[in-house]
């Protein structure tokens, strides 16, 4: 099994749109998964049947019982993420989105007032496309965690279709937590860019990320054509980090009515956008039988 | 007022808004801008100028491995696995740890101090009179964004007007930079990926107690839905800037829309009104 991540940096530059194209491209037998998990969009371009859905536990977190709380204060005192609330008259409450589940609290509560408990913070879904198995999640709004949810969601995929070619993921945006979690253990990285300011120094910065853990590094280019100056400053800045540019798309409004139809711009016919995904994708077949022949 | 300006999806225009607002403001008043998406900050390609910078540290744990009785009460406790006791020695994930102080404390031996270790910067500059720009930078390869927000925020201390651009997404670091303000500006496209996440950016800013107003960019007409998931939430469209290729390359080149086009400094001072009515909860 190869395994490829669709990353940016900045956000916005394309990542689910491309993700969805290559997974009706790419010829081989194919998992997908949408790491992107506080704002995941690929199942709205693969329409998912889901076949079984799971809880997620994130970590756990503390509770104080009122009933045993002296009211000492001392936890408040040793939480370092201000996560210990106390109103004029009212107990001691914990935050549930601020407390990070150190349980530093429970330690020096000399009552034995505060237990952790665990806390369900998202689902792990698992469906069936058209195009093979998709492994996506859905985060509680707020919940934090989300570094250890894309971990979930990339080991139910490789366990349940390990027998795949291919394993295809939707990425986060970032060079944070997600982000890492996302590109460790991956194969190929094709980051998608646009020809702006911003994404140019955001590419340059989760480029710099991915050095850390060495997969094979591609770039594409979104929308080229909106500043055609700036792509040749893409350009030649990954010619001298000897990046391979693997595809450049043209801005074209078939896109976004590809998004709201819900499908993969590939399938509408022969738009600009749709014909040179389809060159990217023969692009990183090549690079693909090359891993393979270098595997061997 | 201390204003955020988050969107759930990247990409919609957020950094666009909060700099334009800032810049409009700037005209009359004094304003601070915060640069919060720390993982990928973008605000100083904007606002050029020099900057005063400061290391962002989080206290991490150094095992003196002479009064280490190598009891494995560190790694018991550490809830991330930072710690991993072996017989002779101490291997500790610096990744991996939240900085809570915990392992010192459990301790028997005292053997355990803290350190600083560095994990980002932020800077300080003044790129317009009435302009203070703060910017926090995650370092490469590390993961912890939430203490630069932090730290960013604290740096803008009690200054009167305040405008936070945020992280994509809804979780750690957009929490941490909603909590505290009085107000929030969801920016959105009106595409079914725009609303998803605007339908998630709406339910953290609820969680957090915050009001919030809608953002329409890059507007090309069919903007129903939105608009009508706006209606069914009590949710106000204050502002819609429509899909144009000049807009769009303008803000490519790294400039600004009203710096540009100063007409467009008026539709920013009305969103700042209807901002602080939101804020006033009016």
């Amino acid at each position: 099994m190869i395994r490829i991540a669709v990353i940016s940096g900045k956000g916005g530059t394309g990542k689910t749109m491309i993700t969805a194209a290559l997974a009706q491209l790419l010829p081989g037998s194919l998992v997908l998964a949408d790491c992107d998990v506080d704002a995941a969009n690929l199942e709205l371009l693969l329409n998912p049947k889901i076949i079984r859905t799971e809880p997620f536990m994130g970590m756990k977190t503390a509770v104080i019982d009122p009933a045993l709380c002296t009211q000492c204060g001392v936890c408040m005192e040793h939480c370092r993420f201000g996560a210990i609330e106390h109103d004029v008259d009212e107990a001691y409450r914990v935050h549930p989105i601020r407390c990070e589940g150190c349980a530093v609290c429970v330690h020096v509560c000399p009552a034995a007032a505060v237990t952790m408990q665990p806390r369900q913070t998202g689902v792990i879904m698992y469906s069936e496309t058209e195009w093979g198995h998709l492994v996506h999640a859905r985060l509680v709004p707020g919940a934090g965690n989300s570094g250890l949810l894309v971990h979930a969601v990339k080991k139910t995929a490789m366990e349940q279709d390990r027998n795949c070619d291919l394993f295809l993921i939707d990425g986060p945006p970032g060079t944070g937590c997600p982000l890492i979690s996302t590109i460790s253990g991956v194969d190929i990285v094709l980051v998608v860019t646009e020809p702006s300011v911003s994404g140019l120094h955001d590419l340059k910065r989760v480029v710099a990320v991915c050095r850390q853990f060495r997969p094979r590094i591609l770039v594409a280019i979104n929308r080229f054509d909106l500043e055609e100056s700036l792509t040749e400053t893409i350009q030649l800045w990954c010619n001298e980090e000897k990046i391979p540019v693997i595809g450049k798309i043209p801005f074209d409004p078939v896109v976004i009515e590809s998004v709201r139809n819900g499908v993969p711009v590939t399938r509408t016919g022969t738009s600009p956008a749709a014909q040179a995904i389809q060159i990217l994708e023969s692009n990183l077949n090549e690079e693909l039988r090359h891993y393979r022949d270098q595997r061997k | 007022m201390k204003l955020a300006v988050a969107s759930g999806k990247g990409g919609t225009g957020k950094s666009m808004v909060a700099a334009n607002l800032a810049y409009t403001l700037s005209q009359t008043e004094s304003v601070t801008l915060i640069d919060c998406d720390v993982e990928e900050p973008n605000l100083h390609l904007f606002f050029p100028a020099s900057v005063t910078t400061t290391d962002v540290t989080v206290p991490v744990p150094v095992v003196d491995e002479t009064a280490c009785q190598h009891c494995g009460v560190c790694e018991d406790f550490c809830q991330f696995g930072a710690m991993t006791v072996l017989s002779n020695r101490v291997l500790f994930f610096p990744e991996l740890c939240h900085s809570c102080g915990g392992c010192t404390l459990v301790c028997p031996s005292d053997a355990i101090r803290e350190v600083p270790k560095r994990i980002g910067t932020t800077s300080i500059s003044t790129p317009l009179p009435h302009l203070k720009l703060i910017s926090g930078m995650l370092d490469i390869g590390d993961p912890h964004a939430v203490p630069i927000i932090r730290a960013a925020k604290k740096l803008a201390a009690d200054d009167p007007t305040i405008i936070c651009d945020t992280a994509p997404g809804t979780s750690c670091p957009v929490i941490e930079t909603l909590d505290g303000c009085d107000a929030c500006i969801l920016v959105t496209e009106s595409t079914p990926f725009g609303l998803h996440d605007l339908r998630l950016a709406v339910d953290v800013a609820g969680r957090l107690g915050i009001p919030v107003g809608v953002v329409i960019n890059r507007s090309d007409g069919k903007d129903q839905a939105t608009l009508e998931f706006c209606m069914d939430h009590d949710l106000e469209v204050m502002m819609t800037i429509p899909f144009e290729r000049e807009i769009a390359a303008i803000q490519s080149r790294g400039d600004l829309l009203c710096r540009v086009r100063p007409e467009w400094q008026k539709a920013f001072t009305a969103l700042f009104i209807k901002c602080s009515a939101l804020a006033g909860g009016d």
